[in-house]
């Protein structure tokens, strides 16, 4: 009887050593160590919103973890949406910027990428931004992001498989690497018709740029 | 007593099996070792949820508490009782139940199959027809 209580708790210490070097590794798509994938992306544009008759474009460099950029989809493009996007005056482009500080920024970024695969690319930004807790704690944050994935309404199934793949890694860092081209050296960065938009981004300094741009 | 060392022995492994599974899908581990990919797809599934509650996580209660009883069964004065071996049939007999219907899941509905949880499938096959013959047996 001693044996057999011997082998349990031996057993048991196993399952627990093996659980805590599960713990320890905390990699997740998206934030792999290495060289980044040297293809040039897939032509990938960025998501954007508005119209494509709009006079106006405004190009958003941004990364998921980035608490300016958090506040300012929060804060200022709620307004943005609604004043300059939905009456046709600007065009919204998102570019993934991920930093190179940040754990779980392509990680993010991929998640909102495999949203759009299934049209719900803005949900899915409005979400990690909405609830950015997770880039505050530096705590996985696969099952928030599933929770936010089944909450915007993807197919579970082939949002998990696209993560799996990893399938737009490649595209980020296109992304990524753009930005840098442009001279990106933080986030969030904005470009009004290919200008550097340098002013505090705020609602009303977009607005009235877009205004002067257009004569209004 | 033998069946019920046995019981004990595999719930410990099913229990760690449903932990695992359990930690990755609220976040405390990193990737799933899986092989094909289809622990992911599974554990993302919209099955893998059961009464609000994860399935790994109804997993785990579930071989925590064969493992007590079995352990309980075990104690000089349930020794000689039927009891125990009762107990444990029961909450096997649940556990095939519940593993099937997910395996059936699996194969024709989420279309993937999760290794690990094959794996906690034939954990709990194992420990049911334990407890058969536990109960075909004559108190020790």
């Amino acid at each position: 009887m001693k044996r057999f209580y011997v082998m349990l708790v031996g057993l048991a210490l196993l399952g627990a050593g093996a659980l805590y070097l599960a713990s320890r590794d905390r990699t997740v798509p998206g934030t792999v160590e290495g060289p980044m994938p040297a293809v040039p992306g897939d032509g990938f544009g960025g998501y954007v919103m508005g119209s494509d008759s709009a006079p106006v474009e405004v190009v958003e460099y941004s990364d998921f973890e980035c608490p300016f950029c958090a506040r300012f989809a929060n804060l200022q493009m709620p307004a943005v949406r609604r004043q300059l996007i939905e009456t046709g005056l600007v065009r919204w482009r998102f570019r993934d910027f991920p930093l190179p500080g940040h754990q779980y920024s392509r990680y993010a970024a991929h998640a909102a990428q495999c949203a759009g695969e299934q049209n719900r690319f803005w949900e899915m930004h409005d979400a990690l931004f909405a609830d950015h807790s997770w880039a505050q704690t530096g705590k996985n944050p696969r099952g928030l992001f599933n929770s936010m994935a089944q909450r915007v309404g993807l197919d579970m199934g082939a949002y998990a498989a696209c993560m799996a793949a990893n399938r737009y890694a490649a595209r980020i860092e296109a992304s990524r690497l753009e930005g840098e081209a442009r001279g990106v050296g933080g986030t969030p960065t904005f470009f009004v018709n290919g200008q550097p938009f340098r002013a505090n981004p705020t609602s009303d300094a977009f607005k009235a740029l877009a205004d002067s741009l257009t004569g209004r | 007593m033998r069946h019920r060392q046995a019981i004990a022995v595999l719930a410990l492994g099913g229990f760690f099996v449903s932990l695992y599974l359990w930690l990755w899908k609220i976040g405390k581990l990193g990737t799933l070792q899986c092989g094909s990919g289809g622990c992911e797809r599974v554990q993302t599934s919209a099955y893998a949820d059961f009464l609000g509650l994860p399935v790994a996580l109804h997993g785990v209660v579930g071989y925590a508490a064969l493992l007590v009883v079995a352990l309980v069964g075990l104690q000089p004065r349930f020794l000689g009782q039927r009891t125990p071996t009762l107990v444990l049939a029961a909450l096997a007999s649940v556990g095939l139940l519940f593993s099937a219907y997910l395996t059936w899941l699996e194969f024709a509905v989420i279309h993937a199959w999760c290794r690990w949880c094959l794996g906690s499938a034939a954990i709990i096959v194992v420990i049911w027809a334990t407890a058969l013959i536990g109960l075909r047996r004559r108190p020790d």
